[in-house]
């Protein structure tokens, strides 16, 4: 068994029954033993009916355990049924790489949103991830918010293998929905200054129709910024409130431009707050926005 | 007073009715598979069908406030393109597991053809294998007849009756599904099947046991508010307020949540069953916020 199955099989057995359990290794021991699809399909869609969909309680150890795995996997808003659901399709047999894409295709096509959030959170535990890149860039295209949100928050999966048109979208329109950005794994690493351009255009959208802007935009636009979006910045630091103000200042002391440095010196508070250490963007996301949990 | 329609064609209705719907009382719907106004040449259409039920549509409802159940299954008239028929029976089973799937349905009889019956008693035995409930839509011709022989299947079968909601009733069919001990629906839509002010005397006459009142509304001229609307009539006409509620909430309750895929708490609580569902925004509301409280909010377009 591998480690992510194990982990799996940790915390089921903290949080369900033993029947329910012992329903639960049956499907998998029939799934990894090549039994019909339409096994896999009912035993994937009745999982909730066997386990429930309470929380996983996980500990502060269980989600270390996790991130030991597989670094940006961070599982702390599973449920005993994703779980389930998750170790029913990591019993798939993979060996045929083809054919065990043309199955996960059509569950796909065939999910429930609960089950469609499940398999886009999967991704990164399932074997031959490069063959998923199309499958992640689709369920970006999602007009669900939480499957939308399965691919694109804590998951490790778009920030190792999307490219990045596919990534910029993905981030574009998390802002577009109001999805918090800091739950984006690898956002600050996968920054990039054509994404910057969008997110700064789309300011721009937001200003025209009188709509406010989300502060953590500024996030991944600050060391890409040119002298328009310096002037954006130069804006919103006039006239922002507070969360706009550390924002555009945080954004402002990662621009390698000396106008940006200029900039930030007529905010001397804001610019110690930063050289201190005090103000980051991980301090800001903690105490300046509402964490959706 | 809350409400639940328990046949309602949401596909075909705009997010805003799920608004007004939701103003009016109305917190929980079931949309039973249906056929789509013209007949599909594929079974790939009914698979998108089938997604659409228990996917976005659900999903949509949900944020407005509205718990969102389905039926599925292969509707009568459809049954008659035999070869399609086939390949959509065959879905069948990939999709009736699923969450909030109550009942295999609408099924039954539209010309009552022998490609008709067999469907219709193939997905009975699907229903039983399953132990799952069946929603009988009731034919517009031959009603009666039709109302009688699906009852005769289902029996033939090994159903009970109260796992069967007979659906589209009227005055002429109403005895013999209550006398059988059937659910007894009735769906409330211009022109054809029910009217309210007929529904008032129905009420009054065979009172409040294993009845059941739903709109059917669906790209036709049909109201979203036919529940809510013929409990006011009700009330109006001096039907006791514990009988409207029983027609217009309670027995569909009852009935449905049989088979434990339909519970009160999941209106009554909705946090607890999912908050993943009601996460934050989404694109049906283009960054409106959720829980709009008011149809009088969207008067000025901001």
């Amino acid at each position: 068994m591998n480690k992510v199955n194990k982990l799996l099989h940790h915390w089921l057995l903290k949080s369900v029954s033993e029947k329910a359990f012992a329903w639960l290794e049956q499907k998998q021991a029939q799934i990894a033993s090549g039994a019909a699809e339409r096994v896999f399909f009912t035993a994937f869609s009745a999982v909730p009916r066997y386990l429930g969909k309470q929380d996983l309680q996980l500990t502060f150890d269980d989600l270390e355990a996790a991130q030991d795995v597989i670094p940006g996997w961070y599982p702390d808003h599973w449920s005993v049924d994703q779980a389930g659901r998750t170790l029913l399709l990591l019993a798939l047999p993979y060996d045929d790489a083809e054919g065990y894409v043309r199955s996960l295709d059509k569950f796909f096509s065939t999910a429930d949103m609960g089950e469609l959030v499940v398999l886009y959170q999967s991704l990164p535990l399932l074997p031959h991830p490069e063959l998923h890149r199309h499958r992640a860039a689709e369920g970006i295209r999602s007009n669900m918010s939480n499957v939308f949100q399965a691919i694109a928050l804590r998951n490790p999966y778009p920030a190792d293998y999307l490219d990045n048109a596919a990534w910029n979208q993905m981030v574009l329109k998390a802002v577009f929905v109001g999805s918090p950005l800091h739950l984006i794994w690898g956002l600050d690493r996968r920054a990039n200054p054509e994404l910057a351009r969008m997110l700064a255009d789309y300011a721009h959208e937001r200003w025209a129709a009188k709509r406010s802007v989300t502060p953590e935009l500024w996030r991944t636009v600050g060391r890409f910024a040119d002298s328009a979006i310096i002037t954006d910045l130069e804006k919103v630091l006039a006239n922002g409130d507070i969360h706009e103000q550390e924002a555009a200042a945080l954004a402002c002391a990662e621009s390698p431009l000396p106008q940006a440095q200029a900039l930030l010196s007529r905010y001397p508070d804001l610019q110690s707050s930063i050289q201190k250490g005090n103000l980051t963007w991980n301090s800001f996301s903690r105490d300046g926005l509402f964490v959706y949990k | 007073m809350m409400f639940i329609d328990p046949h309602i064609h949401m596909c075909s209705r705009t997010t805003y009715d799920y608004l007004v719907m939701r103003e009016y009382g109305i917190v929980a719907v079931i949309e039973p598979a249906f056929w789509l106004g013209q007949p599909r040449t594929n079974a790939g259409t009914f698979k998108d069908y089938f997604s659409s039920l228990v996917g976005w549509e659900r999903f949509r409802a949900s944020q407005f406030g509205i718990q969102h159940y389905c039926t599925i299954g292969l509707n009568p008239k459809e049954a008659n393109n035999e070869a399609l028929a086939e390949e959509v029976i065959e879905l069948l089973p990939l999709y009736a597991c699923k969450e909030g799937v109550v009942a295999i349905g609408e099924i039954g009889y539209d010309d009552m053809t022998e490609a008709e019956d067999k469907y219709f008693c193939q997905q009975l035995a699907l229903a039983k294998e399953l132990d799952m409930l069946v929603l009988i839509h009731t034919p517009h011709r031959n009603k009666k007849a039709g109302a009688s022989r699906s009852m005769d299947r289902c029996i033939e079968y090994g159903l009970d009756p109260s796992q069967v909601i007979i659906d589209h009733n009227n005055e002429e069919t109403v005895e013999e599904v209550l006398a059988r001990g059937f659910w007894a629906a009735f769906t409330i839509y211009p022109q054809t099947k029910m009217g309210n002010a007929r529904m008032v005397e129905v009420v009054r006459k065979y009172g409040r046991d294993r009845i059941i009142v739903d709109s059917s509304a669906d790209w036709g001229i049909s109201d979203p508010l036919a529940v809510p609307k013929t409990a006011q009539l009700m009330l109006d006409r001096g039907i006791p307020e514990e009988h409207v509620r029983a027609v217009c909430y309670e027995n569909a309750l009852a009935a449905y949540s049989q088979t434990g895929q339909m519970q009160a708490s999941d209106w009554l609580n909705p946090q607890s069953v999912d908050q993943r569902q009601l996460f934050n925004g989404n694109s049906v509301l283009r960054g409106q916020e959720p829980g709009i409280k008011s149809v009088s909010d969207y008067v000025l377009i901001e």
